[in-house]
């Protein structure tokens, strides 16, 4: 096991980090009996309220509740002002990238990304070539994954830029905290979430098609059997919209509608939680049920607004990854803020020399994999499987891309045994529009697995709150 | 609104409104099931029950013989039955979850309470033991759900499609209890008992009735006399001011009708106006000698089209 940066703890269990002191105090002086029925509580409400995830493959209809952790994960202002200025810097850049790809091709042109990367990626969509789309922005909402590794430094790990979820879970984390534990905000100065979606639909009006200047505003969803529909419906709620399916929508003279028990409704931006294979059966998957026939080319003609943009995934991809630091110089002529983890991409022969000759202390990712399949962790393969994997590489080394094993921090959490620690990530949702906004905070997902770095809620990952703290 | 959402909120309203009813319906039968009577009586009074709800072949087809057990079963519990209690309760959740940004949040957790309920009901031994109070459980969360749609909710177009739903459900519900008796060719459920026990049954009968929609004390109040058939068929067809009659159910329908009227539904309100008229300047008597049970057969059938036309115009248009 590797030494992991502990985010409560400086050295060993005896010194606490300065903003965790009045927290490890208030819950040093907590009866266990007290705090048992805190998350016994937590619980109840989760379920009773309806926050829970749908799992693909189980029972048709099986909801769970992703597992809520009382200890919250704490980030100090000075840390977080680090955090957001590297978080504005990378979106505004990856944002310049789409739309460079998609216009003039200059960062292609000038030989720093090879053009093979971008137009043989799957993610690429002609489609976009030359679209304009208001204020030039693709990826108006991006959840960008940060884990702390080593000495306690921020790495970028992912750019989720097609349709990041979990943020109810972080409103949602908040309104949980502050109705179990009120006392504890009066003692910290804990910045706000919960204008979240105040920020969101300002960001969405403002990206309206040009000469919309009351735009209606949807939220798009797959449908309710979807694993994120409450926070679709949560979102539309919130933010007072409509909340509507594919077949809710239909399009007639250029322009999109929704079926309403007045006649049809002319809409103009559509916030949609639905990948780009199934928008549109006219342009993409034609055997999709779930998308709206002749969306595409109302978009392609500026009448309606897609958030985010058709073609994001070029930029979020792994392949892609490694170059971010390039774009970031490239098109702002600055030094990133925030590190990206080293990558070795296999396509290249030194690459692929060293990664191979390195297996088992490197994770190596399948370019187009997600979702940790695919994926081999050096330090936790077998002799075998790790020879296997040799062969899949060296087979097509330009499918793979291969980086260290990092030491995740860690972050006390409350678990069968008592409190100990667990691994943590965290995403931060920064919104792109007429300017660049965020909320102080994001979704701290924590792998519950005694060593695990696994924290996605489908494989047994748990939320906790987050508090960036206020000068 | 969206359609969708409009159909989802009044689907909510008219499965919790026949789960509500299918209890009440399943109460008078174990009710009057524990009078004397013979094995074939007590199969008769099952069999028109099944028979009104249009679920006697459904049955025949999966079970054999027909005993209070897997009658119960059948309408309680059986996800294989759309009507079944359990059924509706799950369909109400589903459609409120679907809309659930619609709804406020006591409405949403009070459908998704009683559906989480039910689950530990239905594993319990409540529903062997003690039939009437599981039913009791049913009417009152549907007593809730409704009250809390009234006390929280805007009384806007969402509010009106759950109204819709709730009382033109009522009506068709309220319509077919009262016709359980009249139900097949058999038209005494008790023909195998003496002559002079006879209306003694009747009387236990239509009391029970009575209780089912919560009409037994305000029988007495007014009418202040003996129970007779043809009054507790006035009460619940033609009292405006019984809460659960076809006039009272109607008057709502046309009410929360014309708070939602668009460009397409002028036909429609005036449909709904003629069978609220209908009913609103009937005499007992004259249905009573043109025959009940036609009168009521008619009515489900426009209660039937008129929720056709509810979603041609409004839940589900074409274009």
């Amino acid at each position: 096991m590797p030494k992991f940066f502990n985010e409560m703890y400086a050295d060993g269990a005896s010194a606490v980090r300065d903003h965790y002191h009045g927290f490890h105090a208030w819950l040093t002086g907590q009866p266990p009996e007290l705090i048992a029925g805190k998350r016994t509580e937590a619980d109840l409400i989760f379920r009773r309220v309806g926050i829970t995830f749908a799992v693909y493959g189980d029972d048709a209809g099986t909801e769970r509740l992703i597992p809520f952790d009382i200890i919250p994960r704490i980030i100090p202002a000075a840390e977080w002002a680090q955090l957001e200025a590297g978080l504005v810097q990378r979106v505004q850049a990856l944002n310049m990238f789409i739309h460079d790809i998609y216009h003039e091709q200059r960062i292609v042109k000038s030989g720093v990304i090879p053009a093979d990367q971008i137009f043989r990626n799957a993610q690429y969509r002609p489609e976009m070539q030359g679209i304009h789309v208001p204020s030039d922005i693709y990826a108006h909402i991006a959840g960008i994954d940060i884990v702390r590794a080593g000495e306690g430094e921020f790495y970028v790990l992912e750019d989720n830029l097609r349709v990041p979820s979990g943020v109810s879970y972080m409103l949602e984390d908040r309104k949980m905290m502050m109705r179990l534990f009120p006392e504890l905000f009066s003692r910290y100065k804990v910045a706000p979430v919960a204008h979240y979606p105040d920020l969101l639909l300002d960001n969405l009006r403002s990206v309206a098609p040009v000469g919309v200047t009351d735009p209606t505003v949807v939220v798009m969803t797959p449908g309710m059997y979807n694993s994120a529909y409450f926070e679709h419906a949560f979102l539309a709620q919130q933010m007072g919209v409509e909340l509507v399916e594919g077949k809710d929508l239909f399009v007639n003279d250029n322009a999109v509608y929704m079926r309403t028990t007045r006649g049809p409704k002319r809409v103009d931006v559509i916030y949609r939680r639905i990948d780009d294979d199934f928008l549109d059966p006219l342009a993409f998957r034609p055997d999709s049920s779930l998308g709206v026939p002749g969306l595409l080319s109302v978009y392609r003609a500026g009448r309606v607004t897609l958030a985010n943009a058709i073609g994001t995934g070029v930029a979020d991809d792994k392949s892609i990854y490694p170059y971010v630091p390039d774009m970031i110089r490239f098109y702002l002529s600055e030094q990133p803020i925030l590190n990206n983890v080293p990558t070795w991409q296999c396509r290249r022969k030194e690459d692929l020399d060293y990664t191979l000759a390195n297996l088992p202390q490197l994770v190596v990712k399948e370019v187009h994999g997600a979702g940790g399949y695919g994926m081999l962790v050096g330090p936790a393969a077998t002799r075998a499987e790790i020879d296997a994997f040799r062969e899949r590489l060296r087979a097509r080394p330009e499918g793979y891309i291969a980086q260290p094993t990092l030491a995740l921090s860690a972050c006390p959490t409350f678990v069968e045994s008592g409190i100990a620690p667990r691994h943590v990530d965290l995403r931060p949702f920064v919104l792109s529009g007429k300017t660049v906004s965020m909320v102080k905070g994001g979704l701290t997902r924590v792998a519950l697995k005694d060593g695990s770095l696994v924290v996605n809620s489908s494989q047994g990952g748990g939320t906790k709150d987050t508090w960036v703290l206020e000068k | 609104m969206l359609s969708r959402t409009a159909d989802h909120l009044y689907w909510m309203a008219r499965y919790t409104e026949r789960a509500e009813n299918t209890a009440r319906m399943l109460d008078v039968n174990v009710q009057t099931a524990l009078l004397p009577q013979s094995a074939h009586a007590a199969e008769q009074g099952w069999r028109a029950m099944l028979g009104i709800s249009e679920l006697l072949d459904a049955f025949d087809h999966k079970y054999g013989l027909m005993t209070a057990r897997d009658v119960l079963d059948f309408m309680v519990r059986d996800p294989d039955n759309p009507s079944s209690i359990a059924s509706c309760i799950g369909q109400a959740r589903e459609n409120a979850r679907a809309v659930r940004g619609t709804l406020t949040t006591e409405v949403w957790e009070t459908h998704n309470a009683t559906w989480l309920e039910l689950q530990n009901k239905l594993s319990g031994k409540l529903l062997e033991q003690d039939p009437s109070q599981f039913f009791e459980w049913v009417k009152y969360r549907s007593h809730l759900s409704r009250g809390v749609t009234i006390g929280t909710m805007l009384k806007d177009e969402a509010f009106h499609f759950i109204r819709l739903g709730t009382f033109l459900e009522r009506a068709d519900n309220t319509a077919r209890i009262l016709d359980v008796k009249f139900h097949g060719a058999d038209h005494s459920a008790f023909a195998d008992v003496q002559a002079d026990e006879e209306a003694q049954h009747d009387f236990y009968y239509w009391a029970a009735i009575l209780r089912s929609v919560s009409g037994f004390e305000i029988y007495r109040k007014v009418y202040r006399d003996v129970i007779t058939p043809e009054r507790v068929a006035e009460l619940l067809m033609l009292r405006a001011d019984m809460p659960r009659s076809l006039l009272a159910c109607m008057e709502d329908v046309v009410g929360n009708l014309a708070q939602v009227r668009n460009d397409a539904s002028a036909d429609t309100e005036r449909f709904a106006g003629k069978l609220h008229a209908d009913l609103k300047f009937a005499k007992i008597d004259e249905i009573l000698a043109a025959g009940l049970h036609d009168y009521l057969t008619q009515f489900l059938e426009r209660i039937y089209e008129l929720g056709n036309r509810l979603s041609r115009d409004f839940l589900v248009p074409l274009a």
